[in-house]
């Protein structure tokens, strides 16, 4: 699903430059479950920006579903996201003048599908999270967990081949995280590619596959047999 | 981009700033209301003057003589120069840039009037028929002077609806005879000018006044159109070229005012004209700037709203949004407010120019209104249709800017967290 050899990033800023991401090789398998984890300066923020069309890269390559990603133009790459990537983002970025089913149907919007057909699918996927009551209601009127949700079902609305959350319990207690985590499994269960970026050990540990950055390159990747292990080391530490 | 769902993303963020979007349309109106207003009072006084000038013919001129004021050819100043009947066909042919000539008789002394034992003093025009074109003569009865009064030396008049009041009160005039100092005229038709109080005259054939008023071929002064030109200078030298002609034959110097004095019309009309040319594009540039005023401040806001949704423009680029719907969103936005405010604006603006407009109508209509210089000071379609289109290019001008930065938006800018 995902391929990646040879990532070079740098960020200019005045005369310096700043050397984020380099020489990063990266394999991710349709249906996988990834959590990306590193310290802050590791470069997991920037990767999991080009993972997401979000930003440009400065040599290496990338494929997305085997197709090159590298150099599309703003609106190539709006589509590409559109149609490929849903985000799920920390503070759940929902737009605060729609309500939860508008919010949900935004990505069809884009996909010129009608109004009332996409407030059709948005009320089933808002449905299958439990939120079908809070429909019409505003963000500001929802929970942190409540919003998450309505996030994750925008984030699959459009069918997209991989889900990208970006430290989707951040702003969660742990309870609420969990539930998120919980549903986070059951869309990977269906077949679809989730990575997550986290920094939380628990969080990440709920994961099939953990890949650990440290200064701009992968430290070691943790795979689902080495996970107890993982886990044990977490308690410890 | 013309969807319900455009429009509805835009009504709430108008919703959300109510004071904000009318403060801001409020600038546009009033600019375009200050350009209406302005346009139309232009308008007003410009008609008003038209309507001054309508009285005659714009291309009239006259011409009239006195002593000579400058030595000519051995000849001292001091003397006086005087029309004759010869002038007349010199100037109905040999001048081509005139078209209608008529010349007049001043009737020696006060006439008096008389009709069975009414009576009164009126004034009295000799004439030629090209008079009734050239100072826009209406008749209410019978018919005005014409060539054949003039071979025949009738003595036939055409009397103002002042005139037929005074002496016939309820009869019909025509084919009556009304005595001009014992001498029996038969009135032939009623003059009015609705745009001047000159129906207290009277007009007879000049040949008529010269035989009977022991004028010879005497002729005091002319009246004549000249071709309709465009320029001040044009119509100067039509003036000029005449005054050459009649000084050749009466042996004075062209320069010289006193022994011929003349009035051209149009090229006074050519340079009133020209004023409310310099006032329209006076109030252009006035009402334009106003405009632009109003357009920068909504530009500014634009702006600022640009900088407040950058993370929901963010959002939106993340799931899937072009610049160019974004673009679109911004831009569309600015057009709106600037058209319905700038509409508003129009339509009182219009408004108050029509209602003036109705007020000044009554007065008028009333018999009042004596020597206006306002008169339908009302905006035109084309002017409102190009106002209207001034509109909608500067919403789409004053969005500009603030969609562009709006494309630029950077959904990782946008959405990172510490913001």
């Amino acid at each position: 699903m995902i391929q990646i050899s040879n990532l070079h990033k740098s960020y200019v800023m005045g005369s310096n430059s700043l050397h984020v991401l380099k020489g990063l090789d990266l394999d991710i398998e349709e249906g996988e479950f990834v959590s990306i984890m590193g310290s802050s300066g590791s470069g997991k923020s920037t990767l999991l920006n080009i993972l997401g069309i979000l930003d440009d890269y400065d040599q290496g390559t990338y494929h997305l579903g085997g197709k090159l990603i590298q150099g599309l133009n703003e609106t190539k790459a709006a589509m590409t996201r559109n149609e490929m990537i849903g985000f799920i983002f920390q503070s759940f970025n929902l737009i605060s003048f729609k309500n939860a089913m508008e919010n949900v149907a935004l990505p069809l919007y884009y996909q010129k599908v009608s109004r009332k057909k996409r407030n059709q699918i948005a009320l089933e996927y808002l449905d299958r999270l439990g939120l079908k009551e809070w429909a019409h209601h505003l963000p500001s009127e929802l929970s942190g967990g409540q919003k998450q949700r309505v996030a994750i079902a925008r984030a699959l609305i459009s069918k997209p081949q991989i889900i990208l959350a970006d430290e989707p319990t951040g702003a969660l207690d742990s309870t609420t995280s969990f539930e998120v985590m919980d549903i986070l499994k059951e869309i990977n269960d269906q077949g679809k590619t989730v990575i997550i970026v986290t920094h939380e050990h628990d969080i990440a540990a709920m994961t099939k596959k953990i890949i650990r950055l440290r200064d701009g390159v992968i430290e070691e990747v943790i795979k689902n047999g080495d996970l107890q292990l993982f886990k044990e080391r977490v308690r410890t530490e | 981009m013309f969807d319900v769902d455009v429009w509805q993303e835009i009504f709430s963020t108008i919703k959300k700033n109510k004071l904000r979007t009318f403060l801001t349309g409020f600038s546009v109106a009033w600019g375009i209301f200050m350009l209406m207003v302005l346009l139309g009072s232009g308008n007003g006084l410009q008609n008003g003057v038209k309507e001054q000038f309508a009285e005659n013919s714009v291309n009239i001129m006259w011409m009239w003589t006195g002593d000579t004021s400058i030595p000519y050819q051995g000849m001292k100043e001091g003397r006086t120069i005087k029309f004759n009947n010869a002038d007349y066909s010199f100037l109905k042919e040999k001048n081509e840039d005139l078209e209608l000539v008529s010349s007049r008789y001043y009737l020696p002394g006060n006439i008096m009037y008389t009709y069975k034992n009414e009576y009164g003093s009126f004034e009295t025009s000799s004439c030629h028929p090209a008079l009734k074109e050239m100072e826009k003569i209406n008749l209410t009865a019978g018919r005005f002077i014409n060539d054949l009064d003039l071979n025949d030396f009738r003595k036939v008049i055409v009397i103002g609806e002042n005139i037929r009041k005074a002496l016939f009160k309820e009869e019909d005039p025509i084919g009556k005879y009304v005595k001009l100092n014992n001498v029996p005229f038969k009135v032939v038709g009623v003059a009015m000018n609705k745009t001047r109080n000159n129906e207290r005259t009277a007009y007879v054939p000049i040949t008529t006044a010269q035989r009977i008023f022991n004028g010879a071929d005497r002729v005091h002064t002319f009246a004549i159109t000249t071709k309709m030109v465009k320029t001040v200078e044009e119509a100067d030298s039509i003036t000029a070229k005449v005054r050459q002609g009649m000084a050749l034959r009466h042996k004075f110097d062209p320069k010289d005012k006193r022994a011929m004095g003349s009035f051209n019309m149009l090229a006074e009309y050519i340079r009133t004209m020209k004023i409310f040319q310099a006032i329209k594009i006076f109030v252009w540039i006035i009402g334009i700037g106003t405009l632009i005023a109003g357009i920068v401040g909504v530009s500014n806001i634009m702006l600022i709203l640009v900088k407040e949704r950058t993370r929901e423009i963010g959002i939106r680029k993340a799931l899937g949004a072009s610049p160019a719907s974004v673009i679109g969103l911004v831009l569309l936005e600015s057009i709106l407010i600037t058209t319905v405010a700038g509409y508003i604006g129009l339509l009182v603006g219009v408004g108050i120019m029509e209602g003036i407009n109705y007020g000044l109508e009554q007065i008028l209509a009333s018999g009042g209104g004596e020597g206006l210089f306002f008169r339908n000071p009302t905006v035109d379609f084309t002017t409102a249709i190009t106002s209207m289109l001034i509109l909608v290019i500067s919403g789409a001008l004053a969005g500009y800017l603030p969609a562009r930065k709006a494309a630029n938006v950077k959904p990782i800018e946008a959405l990172r967290d510490e913001n």
